[in-house]
């Protein structure tokens, strides 16, 4: 009988956090922003739940992320059966009141095309549509019931406020975070009970590092957007998001094990892995600000 | 060192409030090099301009008020790498108003560190969270006695610290591995032999991480799988009835046979479930799991599945604890709190306090009737329904509870013994309300001739949908064209517990049933025949309402099959059976009970 491994561990209690979840809360959704970790957090899923995928997913359509991703998100939505829904602010599209169109400040456009379309999209007053997996059509989705829980592939080694968050994080009705009073999580037995009106954030993959999550998508096989690879030019994301703000760093790393390789030799031991994504440099604590306000 | 197999290990650093445990992380991970490029220099940028000397603690008070007050708020973790390890260092608050965020990141962790001011010496929280390393079971713990630079370096100073702090570790049972001097904003002694303290021949900081023991994982003890949850995906064309959980202990294989608490059923594993896995005939300690049965038993979530062949976890609804307490409100007796263990959830009341303890001083205070925030205290605690648990020091894992008070989690606590003795807070609620009641001078023999039958309590029992409601309403008709005195109560769990939280099954179920009890006793003891029907519930909730109908009288009637699997059951009606046929059957049992012949006696 041998000790189980660092990723083993990470698995299981990633797992048990999801059923937990499940348990817990009727109306609950995954956000799936496409990137590595959530994509390793919907392959957790369909191991928490013995390959089935009870919980839908929810994804925040910028309107101004990568071409490939939206592609990707589709092709694996159809082939793992995900309940998926899509939201998006198209009021602010629609008024180019956006970043890449000038007229506001990257903060200002990240809060209205990621933090409110969020709000909305789990309130259930903005259209969401959903994939209908038989025809592979996106339809508006009739269903307008609120989402109250949102689990969610935030990691503690990504950021400072990240490292200070709860496997289960409750939030106001404004989705206000208190970090000075989080509930105490102890011995896998977490906050889960909630005065009405409380919304929840699940954090399964909080104790996993970046090294950790390719570790897993090639320990798992995982199918992952081929951005995160090199394809002759020197150049991957490293993190993904929308294209005007987000920008590859230099890397020769093909594959995912190249890509282990590349992290586990410390290439980026000293960079912070979302170096590549400019709304973070705003303001001193660009993220904290964005996080205190709903944004993941 | 093959890197997917090297250890990983949490530590968590605590100690009084400025004592420098923020400090010792930010050191430690700038001298081993573990920062990201720049930062170290933003962070130095930072307090030129804002004209605050640098401090190393900088680096890990991330939130803009930790860094503007200069205390750590809540728990940061921290990765770090050291050449055998990987690390995740928790760094907790050391101010008393922020205890519950350092028991949050104290219990994630397997080791720690314990860091004393030299200058100030051994304050009240270096005694404190010594106290909480020892009732959260770390036992691998190093003490460092920073800021040896403000005291010259004396050796005097470490070793009188040194030794007061080793006699009250000793009265809890805590052993340190190392005690360091160090001055962590110097740098001294933390990954390097300081040479400012020639006198000290011991291991520096890093070292002393990769000193720590992995505790040997649980595979060997016997098996503890609390089921999490049951899971049929038929819609999506999967058969199987997996019941999932963690093992928590021990090991499970196909072909075992188990037994499940607290109630008692036995079945034999067919297979063991997981997805995308090579292995699929057995789970061990630490792996989430699931498994197949090869009878269809019923069971809810929260009960913990043992090997037959093995010691069985103990059931019972006393048990003798010691808890912390962290609620803004005092745990008192005589109010109803939610207490989690394992995956069970299940109503509780303090029933006594046999001490209660000042953590920072290991003194009894005395003659407490309440048990108030930081206090720790060794009490006792009665469940409404038995639980399933271990004494703490046989197995961890299902010995360890924690107390919800008004949604929040207030208290944390370790099980050392069941108590068996004593009556149950149920037996002494009914005691004391036939106390109080006033009975009227008719009496139910005048009731019974009256109304030509005894009264009596009828309660459905079955699965949602298999009639139970068309059982109850023709029984109600049949028995009201005999001409007996009669009513059917069809009031839904979900009215009865509105407002409770509707994500809590099990306690709104049992605040349903505590209420129909006392509902029913009223009616019943009116001389009515009361009908009605509950889904879904087992021999322990079948019994609370039974007791709360005392003396009356209460015949169950069960449709179909279901977890109650014939027990406490007067009779039992096939899923199928048409209506008419079991209102026969029912009025034949009635016939044989209550509708008797007005002249009988008692």
């Amino acid at each position: 009988m041998q000790h189980m491994t660092k990723l083993e561990h990470l698995e299981a209690q990633s797992i048990y956090i999801l059923r937990e979840a499940y348990r817990e809360f009727k109306s609950l959704v995954m956000l799936w922003s496409i990137g590595k970790d959530s994509t390793v957090l919907a392959w957790l899923a369909r191991k928490a739940f013995f390959g089935h995928l009870p919980i839908p997913f929810v994804h925040i359509d910028t309107n101004f992320k990568i071409p490939e991703m939206i592609e990707y998100r589709d092709r694996l939505a159809l082939e793992w059966k995900v309940n998926m829904i899509v939201g998006q602010n198209t009021d602010a599209l629609k008024l180019k009141n956006t970043f890449p169109d000038g007229k506001v400040d990257r903060i200002a456009c990240c809060k209205a095309l990621k933090t409110e379309a969020l709000k909305h999209t789990l309130a259930g007053d903005w259209p969401r549509k959903r994939l209908n997996l038989e025809k592979g059509e996106y339809e508006i989705d009739k269903n307008t019931e609120p989402y109250t829980g949102v689990i969610v592939g935030v990691r503690a080694d990504e950021e400072g406020s990240r490292s200070k968050e709860r496997y289960f994080s409750p939030r106001d009705l404004n989705n206000d975070w208190d970090i000075g009073d989080q509930p105490p999580e102890l011995w896998n037995q977490f906050k889960t009970d909630f005065a009405p009106g409380t919304h929840l954030r699940i954090h399964p993959l909080l104790d996993w590092t970046e090294l950790n999550i390719w570790e897993y998508i090639e320990k798992e096989n995982i199918p992952i957007t081929s951005l995160y690879f090199d394809k002759g030019e020197g150049k991957r994301y490293r993190s993904l998001g929308c294209y005007p703000c987000t920008t590859p760093v230099e890397s020769t790393a093909k594959n995912v094990a190249e890509i282990v390789e590349e992290l586990r030799t410390g290439k980026f031991t000293n960079i912070a892995e979302r170096s590549g994504r400019a709304q973070d440099k705003e303001d001193g604590g660009g993220l904290e600000t964005l996080r205190a306000d709903g944004y993941m | 060192m093959n890197q997917e197999t090297r250890e990983q290990m949490n530590v968590v650093i605590v100690g009084h409030v400025d004592h420098g445990k923020s400090t010792l992380i930010g050191r430690l991970l700038a001298d081993t090099g573990s920062l990201p490029d720049g930062k170290l220099e933003a962070v130095k940028e930072n307090c030129r301009k804002t004209s605050k000397p640098f401090e190393y603690a900088f680096l890990l008070d991330a939130l803009k008020d930790e860094q503007s007050q200069g205390i750590t708020i809540d728990t940061a973790r921290c990765f770090f790498k050291s050449e055998t390890r990987d690390y995740i260092i928790i760094d907790a608050p050391g101010h008393i108003e922020f205890l519950k965020n350092m028991i949050t990141g104290a219990a994630r962790a397997e080791a720690a560190m314990l860091v004393i001011d030299a200058h100030e010496g051994i304050k009240e929280n270096s005694k404190r969270h010594g106290y909480m390393m020892s009732f959260l079971g770390i036992k691998n713990i190093t003490v460092c006695v920073n800021k040896m630079d403000m005291v010259d370096y004396d050796e005097k100073i470490f070793e009188d610290i040194k030794k007061e702090y080793s006699e009250f570790l000793d009265e809890i049972n805590l052993i340190p591995l190392h005690f360091i001097p160090i001055s962590a904003r110097d740098g001294e002694n933390m990954t390097e032999t300081s040479s400012m303290m020639p006198w000290y021949k011991g291991v520096n900081v890093l070292d002393a991480l990769d000193y720590f023991k992995k505790a040997l994982p649980n595979y060997a003890k016997d098996l503890r799988f609390p089921i999490q949850d049951i899971y049929k995906f038929t819609s999506q064309g999967d058969d199987r009835r997996i019941f999932a959980g963690r093992v928590e202990s021990g090991s499970i294989r196909k072909g075992d046979d188990v037994v499940f608490l607290p109630s008692g059923k036995k079945s034999k594993v067919t297979s063991v479930e997981g997805f995308n896995i090579s292995e699929t005939n057995e789970a061990f300690a630490g792996q989430s799991s699931g498994v197949c049965l090869d009878t269809q038993i019923y069971l809810r979530p929260g009960e913990i599945m043992c090997r037959a062949d093995q010691r069985l976890a103990h059931v019972s609804r006393k048990i003798k604890v010691n808890i912390f307490w962290m609620g803004k409100q005092p745990f008192v007796k005589n109010k109803n709190y939610k207490l989690k263990i394992a995956t069970t959830q299940v109503p509780v009341v303090l029933s006594e306090i046999i001490s209660v303890l000042d953590a920072s001083e290991l003194s009894s205070i005395a003659n407490k009737s309440q048990i108030d925030r930081h206090d720790v205290a060794e009490c006792v605690l009665e469940t409404l329904k038995p639980i399933t648990f271990d004494d703490v020091n046989h197995i961890a894992e299902t010995g360890r509870f924690v107390v919800v008070d008004n949604y929040e989690i207030a208290g944390g606590g370790i099980i050392i013994a069941p108590v068996f003795e004593g009556a149950s807070q149920l037996t002494e609620h009914i005691k004391k309300r036939e106390f109080s009641w006033e009975r009227s001078d008719i009496t139910p023999e005048k009731r019974g001739f009256k109304y030509q039958h005894k009264s009596a309590l009828i309660v459905i029992t079955g699965e949602t949908n298999v009639g139970k409601i068309d059982i109850a309403k023709a029984l109600e008709e049949e028995l009201f064209k005999l001409g007996k005195f009669t009513y059917f109560l069809g009031i839904s769990n979900e009215f009865l517990t509105r407002g409770a939280n509707a994500n809590d099954k099990t306690i709104n179920k049992l605040q349903h049933l505590q209420q129909l009890g006392e509902l029913a006793h009223v009616m019943t003891d009116s001389g009515l025949i009361l009908i009605t029907s509950v889904s879904d519930v087992d021999v322990y909730e079948i019994e609370m309402l039974k007791s709360l109908n005392r003396p009356n009288k209460t015949f169950v009637v069960n449709v179909g099959d279901n977890q109650l699997a014939g027990e406490g059951v007067d009779l039992q009606l096939g899923e199928k059976e048409k209506s008419d046929v079991g209102v026969r059957k029912i009025v034949d049992l009635l016939l044989k009970s209550i509708l008797v012949d007005p002249d009988y006696s008692i």
